[in-house]
């Protein structure tokens, strides 16, 4: 399993637009891909599962991936981060 | 044979097509055992899959017909169709619960849409408990073997007939095969009345039973002139309503001639005829149609089209787009009047017994001077772009005009003392829709730079006459003596201290009112930017001294409204 720390950096937090480019981002993969926010952990493929955890600026959130193309999940997603402006 | 249907014009002019009911389907339906689990499973997937297809094929043709940002809600929908939590949910469900997919599939959707809308803080998950229960409704379409109306989906032409028509409706109509709208629902100053004259289509609204009775792909041809309905006319009928038809094309191209005129009477008097607009983007159908000014720019989009306060800046946008487009000539912006029938999510207002005598308008912005202070520094700001002119809605005493002109005079100073540009001459006015605030208009218009009559909200309050209320509709009543003295008190008010008076309601454009306004001195006409043109050609036929007869008779003698009718009749079609 390959798994990550991301600290959020946008204004909105996980919102709208970038949710939606998160969620088509992990959908890609195989894998089981998963976003753990205060001890709560939905499947990052669920754009209402990722919406209802209401992540906010400067919350610190864990993604998982398990599956035999997990290191390609997560850098795609790493790289989705920066790009929307999510993470530094 | 031929039938009839009668309903209120609300919107002028001739179509014939054929009807396109946009009307639910009945979606009802009760729980049920399954055995077979397997092939109730598959019977939600070839559901979801139905759906999933229709939404692709709606989304195409909305983004080619309408724009891709429409198209944007479908593609919402389509991820929640994807998404593995709601749909897996659903098949969890029917297989553990044993129960059918309908009633698994409405638990699933319920739950979703209650733990969105429990985010009151956040407007934007409140949205998507919407675009959750359209897409539930689609599935469930298909579940049922019932067809939803996808009016995104007409490609040729109709004539939309439909309960009432919602701004989301009408966003999905294609304007190019639309040709005219029928309702059972409505008046003349309904949302699908007010769409229906923005596009330029004739419409019937408060038919009150167009859904029952008009069949899909009947022909129908409606009179938007006179409120009339024909279904499955006969030859004669219809060689007779295309006559109508170019008669009334033929008005409209003598109108358009004045388009570049200014608005002159009988006896070469100059009058202000505007337009009253809703968004900058109706400052095209306004210069289009003439204006000679913006008489009323209501500012409630702003608030209204946000999932949360509009910011400074765009709110800065908006009018500076508005006063550009208009290129010098005045708009009149219309501080926030929210309250009454008009809510927004994120600004929670108390549950009222009658939200219309309650919290609205300048009464919140009064209450809520961080919310009216960032609406009047947008509008200083915007004021160095053109000629802008301010007022405030639903003022009803002479201290809460000070009051709100006292914190307008704050925020200018401080702009002014920041270095920021404004313009020199801003006027400051009112919105003269409350009787308390006619009676004392003399008053008022020492501090007031101007009137603006809003007719509805005067009638309304005048007769204690809720207007969206059916059993007292009779009570309507425009041009009854009553309104009339309230309407010729604030004229004189207004002249009296050197000030001008407006009327920005709809009757500015009622070819009855005219020649009644006209008589009583009234200054600017400001109205739907299509009745501009009717209007100044109305007037150009009316002389003032006569007028001033008519209204002097109406005023003094008039006992009724329909009195007031008949004296008005008389003198304009002799």
């Amino acid at each position: 399993m390959e798994k990550r720390d991301f600290h959020i950096i946008a204004e909105t937090g996980i919102h709208a637009r970038p949710a939606t480019l998160l969620v088509q981002s992990a959908s890609k993969f195989n894998s089981d891909i998963n976003l753990e926010y205060k001890g709560k952990s939905v499947n990052l493929k669920s754009i209402m599962g990722v919406m209802s955890l209401g992540v906010g600026k400067d919350a610190d959130v864990t993604i998982s991936a398990e599956g035999a193309d997990e290191a390609d999940a997560l850098a795609a997603i790493a790289e989705t981060m920066t790009k929307e402006g999510l993470s530094d | 044979m031929t039938e009839m249907l009668k309903g209120i014009a609300a919107s002028d002019g001739i179509a014939r097509a054929k009807a396109y009911l946009l009307v639910q389907p009945d979606l009802s339906f009760s729980k049920k055992s399954i055995d077979d689990v397997d092939s109730e499973v598959a019977r939600l997937q070839a559901a979801v899959t139905a759906s999933t297809q229709e939404l692709q094929k709606i989304r195409d043709i909305a983004a080619k017909s309408l724009g891709e940002e429409e198209a944007q809600v479908f593609d919402a929908h389509m991820m929640i169709l994807a998404d593995p939590e709601f749909v897996g949910a659903v098949e969890t469900g029917i297989k553990n619960d044993k129960t059918n997919a309908e009633q698994v599939l409405h638990n699933v959707s319920t739950q979703f849409v209650e733990m969105f809308e429990a985010m009151t803080d956040n407007p934007y998950m409140q949205e998507r408990a919407a675009d959750i229960r359209d897409v539930t409704k689609r599935v469930m379409s298909h579940l049922l073997g019932v067809t939803l109306p996808n009016p995104a989906l007409i490609d040729e032409e109709v004539v939309i007939i439909a309960h009432d028509l919602t701004p989301s409706d009408t966003a999905q109509l294609n304007r190019k095969y639309v040709k005219g709208f029928i309702t059972d629902l409505g008046g003349r100053t309904s949302h699908s009345a007010i769409m229906a004259r923005s596009l330029e289509i004739p419409a019937i609204v408060g038919t009150e039973k167009a859904t029952e009775t008009v069949n899909e792909n009947q022909m129908v041809i409606v009179d938007g002139n006179t409120g009339d309905a024909l279904l499955d006319p006969s030859a004669d009928d219809i060689a007779k309503y295309d006559q109508e038809a170019k008669d009334f094309a033929a008005q409209k191209a003598e109108w358009e001639k004045l388009k570049n005129e200014q608005t002159v009477t009988k006896d070469g008097k100059n009058y202000v005829t505007a337009a009253n607009i809703g968004t900058p983007d109706d400052v095209v159908g306004a210069t289009d149609n003439g204006a000679e000014a913006v008489g009323l720019f209501r500012s409630e989009f702003l608030y209204m089209d946000s999932a949360e306060l509009p910011t400074e800046d765009e709110q800065f946008e908006a009018y500076k787009k508005a006063l550009e487009g208009m290129n010098g000539k005045q708009v009149v912006v219309r501080t926030m009047d929210i309250g009454g029938d008009k809510h927004l999510s994120y600004l929670p207002l108390p549950e009222e017994m009658n939200p219309f005598l309650g919290y609205r308008a300048i009464r919140i912005s009064l209450d809520r001077q961080d919310i009216f202070r960032t609406q009047l520094r947008a509008l200083l700001r915007a004021s160095n772009y053109g000629n802008l002119a301010i007022m405030f809605p639903m003022i009803a005493t002479v201290n809460e005009f000070k009051q709100a002109r006292a914190v307008y005079d704050e925020e200018r100073a401080k702009l002014v003392q920041a270095g920021v540009a404004v313009a020199d001459k801003i006027e400051i006015g009112m919105m003269m829709e409350i009787p308390a605030a006619a009676i004392i208009a003399d008053k008022l218009a020492k501090y007031a730079d101007f009137f603006s009559i809003g007719t509805n909200d005067l009638i309304q309050y005048s007769m204690a006459a809720d207007r969206g209320n059916e059993h007292v509709s009779y009570l309507y009543q425009p041009y009854n003596p009553s309104i009339l003295r309230l309407i010729k008190r604030t004229i004189d008010a207004a002249h009296a201290e050197g000030k001008w008076a407006g009327m920005c309601g709809e009757a500015a454009g009622d070819t009855i009112m005219v020649p009644l306004l006209l008589g009583m001195g009234l200054d600017e006409y400001s109205m739907s930017a299509t009745s501009i043109l009717k209007v100044r050609s109305l007037m150009s036929k009316l002389d003032t001294k006569d007028m001033k007869k008519l209204a002097d008779k109406a005023l003094n003698d008039a006992e009724t409204n329909d009195d007031v009718i008949a004296l008005v009749k008389a003198v304009t079609q002799a």
